[in-house]
């Protein structure tokens, strides 16, 4: 925080703990008055060792662990690893477990961008949106509790299926909740659009173009916002996604605005994927919600999943044992991040930091790897035998405590 | 002399507007918790918040900036809401009339705490102090202008006056200046001036939270901070009082009086709370677009509709 008063030029952090960002990270702001010339940033506060973790755990374990990986989109990496062990293991799952991993995925998604969207509000320092959309996400929380008996992290995926049942008893519970939902987004569509201090604020702020889109890799509504149509549901169908009408929500204008605007219609969307999974369930007998898996044989596999924030993508490779060999995870933030660089640079502060926010940054989900260097020399203080030796250490202190 | 001094501790000056200072900040909070479907604060919070930072919370230093500045600067502003509160109530509620040209004084002391803010901001030595203190300073450049205009109108309503004794007596005699075409924009451009000045949303990008993280008062904690809110406390009271006084009639006392009074004060406190809940915070830039052009053209047609005795 070495500020130069003879360039004029000072450095803004945000973080490592800075009331944006529920999680430690930095980014050092390069200011010219209030006009961002240049980004840096710092990633590794939060690395937990997620993929070498997995490889201790058995293939059941894994998906409570991978769950664990982001507490807000804790589905979206079971789903992705189950559909990367059924690649390998060659499974074809039952209609009706499709049906109910999609309603798990749907409802994910409504409850992260009304999460997203009531941070949005909190950043703009609009209070008020930030009350009232997290509100109105309590009662999707409570459907998550009624269906599987917790308000996140679901543990309802398994290698060949799910872990319960949506009982059709418990559908019209469902459908009127998200009746409910569906008159109090219309009525967030019509306040937040049609607000003209709003759109002061976020129209043409932290433009990406369908370019910087592609040359980023970016990916999620990030991208379906500069108009990008990239969907893994669409491109690359899986559950019951192949099964119902939907479509693919994008805009065009590629700033704050437009993100906001993919997200509300995607909540509106999610809505009305669920409801025909909801009617697809009817279809089909309750309790056929699995296939026995006896074991899963020596190969390589991927799986997608379209999490709130854009594709996670899973890689295990498995030797015929009931462990993962190698679990590779990444997270869709890890892409969407480094977009910050192309929509803060020329802009003031105020935008930045919502231009920051509109990726919907994810980082706990992001960290893979983190390394200490030596400041002076430069040298690398802290590897992952390095971790090992310090961890051992800290044992070896306890047990003779 | 013993009795300005009370006038200036007691009554009307710091403690009875800091009383009634953290009461609307309370009433402030608890419309907003409302508004938000919360529960709100307890009425006591204001002062819980008060005098935990007052004695409990340590007070650091900042170990690059001016440290006399930097904590001198809180007491300067609260110095100037006191004053600021005598000036105005005084001849407000009819207990001793002002000098002449005290409005004139006022609307230089109503811009002290800000300037204080500013100056303990840029003692402080944090980079981001200092981008709230220079967003406070535009600020301050963009209301300031519109803020005169308005007491320029006044003045002319009120037959070029420059004392606030006499403009509420002619308000007693011709009905509040609130009750014209021209009084209503003044009311308008009055309140978003209050807002700017109180640093509200939607103008409270001084210490935007979520961006520069407390701005102006990032490294103030303890007793330094606790007179900083102190500061804020009276102002809220006194802004909506100035406005009472020379556009909605003043500050009666007597009688039923008292109850107007008390209706119309909290009547501006709940248009600030509310526009304070409605909007999001705008960019330094679209403020000084806003107050510069908008406010003034506002104030300007307010002045020229007068001139027709509108």
């Amino acid at each position: 925080m070495k500020s130069e008063p003879s360039t004029m030029n000072k450095i803004i952090p945000i973080g490592p703990y800075h009331p944006l960002q529920e999680e430690p990270e930095l980014f050092k702001l390069y200011c010219e008055g209030e006009i961002v010339k240049d980004i840096k940033w710092e990633t590794g506060y939060n690395h937990r060792g997620i993929e070498k973790l997995s490889e201790s755990k058995t293939f059941d374990q894994v998906f409570f662990l991978v769950e664990r990986v982001c507490g807000i989109c804790s589905t979206s990496h079971p789903f992705a690893f189950a559909n990367c062990m059924e690649e390998i293991a060659d499974i074809e799952v039952p209609d009706r477990a499709k049906y109910i991993r999609s309603i798990i995925g749907e409802l994910e998604r409504i409850h992260s961008h009304l999460l997203w969207l009531g941070l949005a509000g909190h950043f703009l320092g609009y209070n008020t949106v930030f009350m009232w959309v997290w509100k109105y996400r309590e009662p999707v929380l409570d459907l998550f509790e009624m269906i599987t008996g917790n308000r996140n992290s679901y543990a309802m995926f398994k290698i060949g299926g799910v872990r319960r049942d949506i009982e059709n008893s418990k559908i019209p519970k469902i459908k009127e909740t998200l009746d409910f939902l569906k008159k109090k987004i219309d009525m967030l569509v019509g306040a937040i659009m049609d607000d003209p201090v709003i759109h002061a604020r976020t129209k043409g702020v932290g433009i990406l173009t369908q370019e910087d889109i592609i040359n980023y890799a970016a990916v999620g509504p990030t991208a379906r916002a500069s108009g990008v149509e990239i969907d893994v549901r669409h491109d690359d169908p899986y559950a019951a996604y192949p099964l119902v009408n939907w479509k693919v929500i994008t805009a065009k204008g590629g700033d704050v605005f437009a993100k906001t605007e993919v997200r509300l219609l995607e909540i509106l969307e999610s809505i009305y994927i669920i409801e025909q999974c909801l009617e697809g369930l009817k279809k089909e007998n309750e309790g056929d919600i699995e296939v026995l898996v006896k074991e899963i044989p020596e190969g390589v596999g991927t799986g997608r999943a379209e999490a709130p924030r854009g594709e996670v993508f899973h890689f295990v490779k498995t030797d015929g044992s009931n462990y993962p060999v190698r679990h590779k995870i990444r997270a869709p933030s890890y892409v969407n991040i480094a977009t910050f660089r192309k929509a803060c640079i020329g802009q003031t502060i105020s935008d930045a930091t919502i231009s920051l926010a509109a990726v919907d940054p994810c980082y706990c989900c992001t960290e893979r790897m983190a390394c200490a260097y030596d400041l002076h020399t430069g040298e690398r203080i802290l590897d992952g035998k390095g971790l090992i030796d310090l961890s051992q250490h800290v044992t070896d202190t306890l047990i003779k405590l | 002399m013993a009795k300005d001094l009370l006038y200036y501790l007691i009554f009307p000056g710091f403690l009875f507007t800091a009383l009634v200072g953290a009461i609307f900040s309370w009433i402030d909070r608890k419309v907003t918790a409302w508004v938000q479907f919360r529960k709100g604060p307890p009425f006591l919070q204001p002062f819980y918040d008060f005098f935990k930072l007052l004695l409990v919370k340590e007070t650091i230093l900042p170990a690059r900036g001016s440290k006399m500045t930097f904590l001198f600067a809180p007491l300067l502003g609260l110095t100037g809401a006191a004053l600021a509160s005598m000036l105005i109530l005084l001849p407000a509620i009819g207990t001793k009339p002002g000098f002449n040209g005290d409005i004139i004084v006022i609307f230089y002391i109503l811009t002290i705490p800000s300037l204080t803010y500013i100056i303990g901001a840029l003692a402080a030595g944090n980079p981001l102090a200092s981008v709230g203190a220079s967003r406070e300073m535009k600020l301050i450049i963009s209301y300031e202008l519109t803020f005169l205009l308005i007491l320029a109108a006044i003045i002319m309503k009120a037959g070029m006056t420059i004392t606030i004794h006499e403009i509420l007596a002619v308000q007693t005699d011709e009905g509040a200046f609130i009750g014209s075409i021209s009084g209503i924009l003044l009311f308008i451009a009055f309140v978003f001036c209050i807002q700017a000045k109180l640093g509200l949303v939607p103008f409270d990008m001084a210490e935007a939270e979520t961006e520069i993280n407390h701005g102006s008062f990032i490294e103030y904690s303890g007793q330094a901070y606790a007179l900083i809110r102190l500061t804020r406390y009276m102002m809220l009271f006194i802004l909506p009082a100035f406005l009472c006084t020379v556009l909605l009639g003043g500050l009666r006392t007597d009688g039923i009086h008292l109850l107007w009074t008390v209706l119309k004060t909290l009547g501006i406190l709940l248009v600030l709370t509310l526009i304070r809940n409605t909007n999001p915070r705008v960019r330094i830039d679209q403020a000084m677009r806003f107050f510069f052009i908008w406010m003034n053209l506002l104030v300007i047609a307010a002045i020229i509709l007068d001139y027709f005795n509108l």
